[in-house]
């Protein structure tokens, strides 16, 4: 049972008589859990990559059925919402717990963590939106998990141009696709809700300082780790 | 805490409020109580694989006959006291689920990680405890929804506990839509479950051990079980991950393992032997832990070759990582992957020799104590080199070729799994039982048990192998539907009243367990003399363990040492006056 004194620095926990790993174990735990978190990925994206590579039919072009520009605007969302969970982390590491204070001398006004973790939070559910929005476009389409939709536009498409369409790999295009970016648009959901519980329970209340602000470094881990795996998944999905 | 200036481990730490029944006992962050409500949990489901286990057997022995009690099933499962065989291949799936998954992991992870870990290094509970509250409630959904199986109509999963696609992605192939969705909902549970616990364990042993608890002063069993957590936390995601492929393949129509549509079946049995030859190894690095710390305590000495077990658990589990095409030599895979598939496996052998040749010669000319769970342990360390060998046979490639999927497989796992965890379970229950209860388990009946089953165990599964040789399909619903297998059938039925009365010999174990827990003796201290930091605490240990968490001086198999005087055995935690203080000791 931890015991420390309001005074002590958390973040720098005095080290024990038996040195574990040097770090506090909130963070350890949050490595490990993403470690495990890669080898869930690698399962999904593996198999997206057998499969794919495995057909000796061709796979639809990218751009072909999803909409990449929205895709790219979507990816920068959640890198702006990285930038902007250092800051936040980067702010509380300094001690500034508020949301906006005036800097003398300068038009914009210093962001402090209820600011800066406000944006991540935001850019990540704009992110969510934009996911759903994109899956109903591409259900309405035609494009489904089991393929592409008979009678639809897609399959209207995939009709006339069998090759850019992938009209033969369409069924293994939809499964990948939707599993995929499906369990990404979860992990990232997960994060939301884990901020805002944050943002009430602990930013808003000025739980944390500059000794302890183990919940924002911890979420933050996760929060690039998310955002790392929809880098990978945005390159070999929409643009290979 | 500057007011607690002796050691003396008392009731519980000041400052913990009394709770309420509901927050000790059953919603409990507690480790111990985990542990606990993890081996009632756990028991039960070693139960129940047993009974479908006992229906199996009657289906082999005597095919064709009513079986006795037969009659409270439904029609669906048993006619006229017959099994019918869409009952009898949910029996093989759920036998084989609920055993691995639900009873012999659970069992040794779920119970003695979260029991020993803390006890063990020193520690007053695990890193995150309400996240191992949360490991343990997920694990017994998983096992509830893997039980609704059986209530659903079309019954429980039928596609054998590997759920090989595409007979497990297409409900039109295997008969059954609802039992097959709820084994992948529950495998995808139980997964989040493991990853939970997994990621305590290792953060707990990484950074809360007490001091002086180095890396090489922590025993087998914690080794051990540090190793199995790194195995479940990069094991269990790509089950996962399978799983819900196949859960999505049943419900929401995608095609990833069915051919027809440009999937690949083959993508399954990659993914889940990826997991499932570490699996393997959870089940197993555990129980040898356990065994190690039993046989160094059974024969009164040191371990031998200390350093080279840890570096054999360790390699043992690299290796886990790159055999899994060996469950697949037949399958249709590359043989030219096969031949490497044959030598990594091949290469297992070596750690686990450099294991078997340790506790051989730890109890070469020890002072043998042979108390249950030393009798137990020895078991285990020659039934687990029983099932190593006939390991060997089907690493083989060409040897593989005829006995693959047939009895041999299945006398192979049941050495490994029944003769070695199982056998490492009946050893560790009891040596821990006083730490858990407060009192033993009685030793007589311990030893009934264990030469009950030991005896009965070996008639059940040794002529497995014989009539595996004889080619008798795994799980074949009726062997006298073949000439070739007729000739065996006596020694079916012979196997299967050896297994009637295996399984009546738990009986023996239930009663004692059940019956010690009010009636057994009131438990010494330190009941077996053990080195163990568990034992500088009063059985059972108190909630919080220690108010402060004692120095540790030395490793933990310092038996007979001339040190320690008269007593053959010197704890971790007593400080002689030749012993050093820990350096820079901190309150945690």
């Amino acid at each position: 049972m931890t015991h420390a004194t309001a005074t002590a620095d958390m973040m720098h926990p005095p080290v024990p008589a038996e040195p574990g790993s040097g770090v506090y174990s909130n963070k350890l735990g949050m490595w490990v859990f993403l470690a495990s978190d890669v080898m869930f990925f690698t399962a999904l994206i593996g198999s997206y990559i057998i499969l794919r590579f495995g057909m000796t039919d061709a796979w639809a072009a990218p751009g072909a059925v999803l909409n990449v520009p929205l895709t790219a605007f979507n990816t920068f969302l959640l890198i702006c919402s990285s930038v902007s969970m250092v800051k936040a982390y980067a702010a509380i590491a300094d001690g500034k717990k508020y949301f906006l204070r005036p800097v003398p001398g300068k038009v914009l006004r210093d962001g402090g963590l209820k600011f800066w973790l406000l944006v991540t939070i935001i850019c990540g559910a704009m992110f969510v939106g934009v996911q759903v929005f994109e899956y109903i476009k591409l259900v309405g389409h035609g494009f489904t998990p089991t393929g592409y939709r008979e009678g639809s536009l897609v399959a209207e498409h995939a009709l006339s141009d069998p090759i850019r369409y992938g009209a033969v790999t369409g069924a293994m295009y939809g499964s990948t696709f939707f599993t995929m970016t499906g369990f990404h648009g979860f992990h990232v959901t997960c994060g939301v809700v884990s901020m805002l519980y944050l943002y009430f329970t602990k930013v808003l209340p000025e739980k944390y300082s500059a000794q302890d602000y183990r919940g924002i470094e911890t979420i933050g881990l996760y929060w690039h780790f998310v955002d790392l795996v929809w880098i990978i998944l945005f390159t070999i999905v929409y643009l290979i | 805490m500057t007011s607690v200036a002796h050691a003396t481990p008392a009731h519980g730490e000041a400052h913990h409020a009394p709770m309420s029944f509901w927050r000790k006992y059953i919603f409990s962050t507690d480790h111990k109580i985990i542990g606990i409500q993890f081996l009632f949990v756990s028991l039960f489901f070693l139960l129940l694989g047993g009974l479908l286990a006992m229906q199996i057997r009657w289906q082999l022995g005597f095919p064709g006959k009513p079986m006795p009690g037969g009659g409270i099933l439904p029609e669906s499962m048993v006619v006229n006291g017959v099994i019918l065989p869409e009952y009898y291949i949910q029996l093989v799936t759920m036998h084989g689920t609920f055993m691995v998954f639900f009873a012999i992991m659970p069992l040794l992870v779920g119970v003695y990680a979260n029991f020993l870990i803390p006890l063990k290094i020193g520690t007053h509970d695990m890193a995150f405890p309400r996240i191992n509250m949360w490991s343990f409630w997920l694990a017994l959904l998983a096992g509830l929804i893997m039980l609704a199986g059986f209530f659903v109509p079309e019954g429980a999963a039928r596609a054998g506990w590997t759920m090989y696609a595409p007979l497990s992605a297409r409900p039109d192939l295997s008969g059954a839509s609802v039992g097959q969705q709820l084994w992948s909902v529950s495998i995808v549970v139980l997964g989040l479950s493991s990853v939970l616990g997994s990621v305590n364990y290792i953060t707990t042993i990484i950074n809360h051990r007490a001091p002086g608890m180095t890396w090489f002063r922590m025993p087998l069993s914690v080794w051990a079980l540090f190793i199995t957590a790194i195995l479940a936390v990069l094991a269990l995601p790509v089950l996962q991950g399978a799983a819900i492929m196949l859960l999505f393949d049943q419900t929401i129509g995608t095609h990833f393992f069915d051919p027809v549509a440009g999937g690949q079946a083959l993508l399954w049995q990659h993914l889940f032997w990826f997991f499932g030859h570490p699996e393997v190894y959870i089940l197993i690095l555990p129980a040898m832990g356990m065994v190690s710390d039993i046989i160094a305590n059974g024969s009164r000495k040191p371990i031998f070759g200390y350093h080279s077990m840890v570096f054999a658990i360790v390699g043992i589990a690299f290796l886990g990582w790159i055999v899994w095409g060996h469950h697949m030599f037949m399958s249709g895979m590359n043989p030219t992957l096969g031949s490497t598939f044959m030598v990594s496996t091949l290469l297992i052998a070596v750690p686990s020799a450099i294991k078997v040749f340790n506790w051989m010669g730890t109890m070469w000319r020890g002072n043998l104590r042979f108390h249950v769970p030393m009798l137990n342990a020895v078991a285990f360390v020659s039934m687990f080199t029983i099932g190593g060998l006939s390991g060997i046979f089907m690493a083989a490639t060409p040897v593989d070729i005829p006995i693959h999927d047939t009895y041999f497989i299945v006398a192979h796992l049941h050495y490994v799994l029944f003769g070695g965890s199982l056998f490492a379970l009946f050893a560790a229950i009891p040596f821990w039982y006083p730490k858990m209860f407060g009192r033993m388990m009685d030793e007589r009946l311990g030893k009934i048990h264990f030469w009950l089953t030991f005896v009965t165990y070996n008639l059940v599964f040794f002529p497995m192998h014989i009539i595996g040789m004889g080619g008798q399909m795994r799980r074949l619903y009726d062997p006298t539907l073949y000439n070739f297998l007729k000739p065996q059938q006596p020694l079916n039925e012979f196997i299967t009243i050896a297994a009637f009365a295996l399984f009546a010999t738990q009986v023996i174990f239930a009663f004692n367990f059940l019956w010690s827990l009010k009636k057994g003796k009131k438990a010494p201290a330190n009941p077996w003399e053990d080195n163990g930091l568990e034992w500088s605490l009063p059985n059972p240990a108190p909630h919080g363990n220690w108010e402060r968490v004692p120095n540790v001086y030395r490793g933990p198999y310092e038996f007979s040492a001339p040190e320690a005087g008269n007593a053959d055995f010197l704890p971790q935690h007593v400080k002689l006056a030749t012993d050093k203080e820990p350096a820079g000791r901190l309150e945690r």
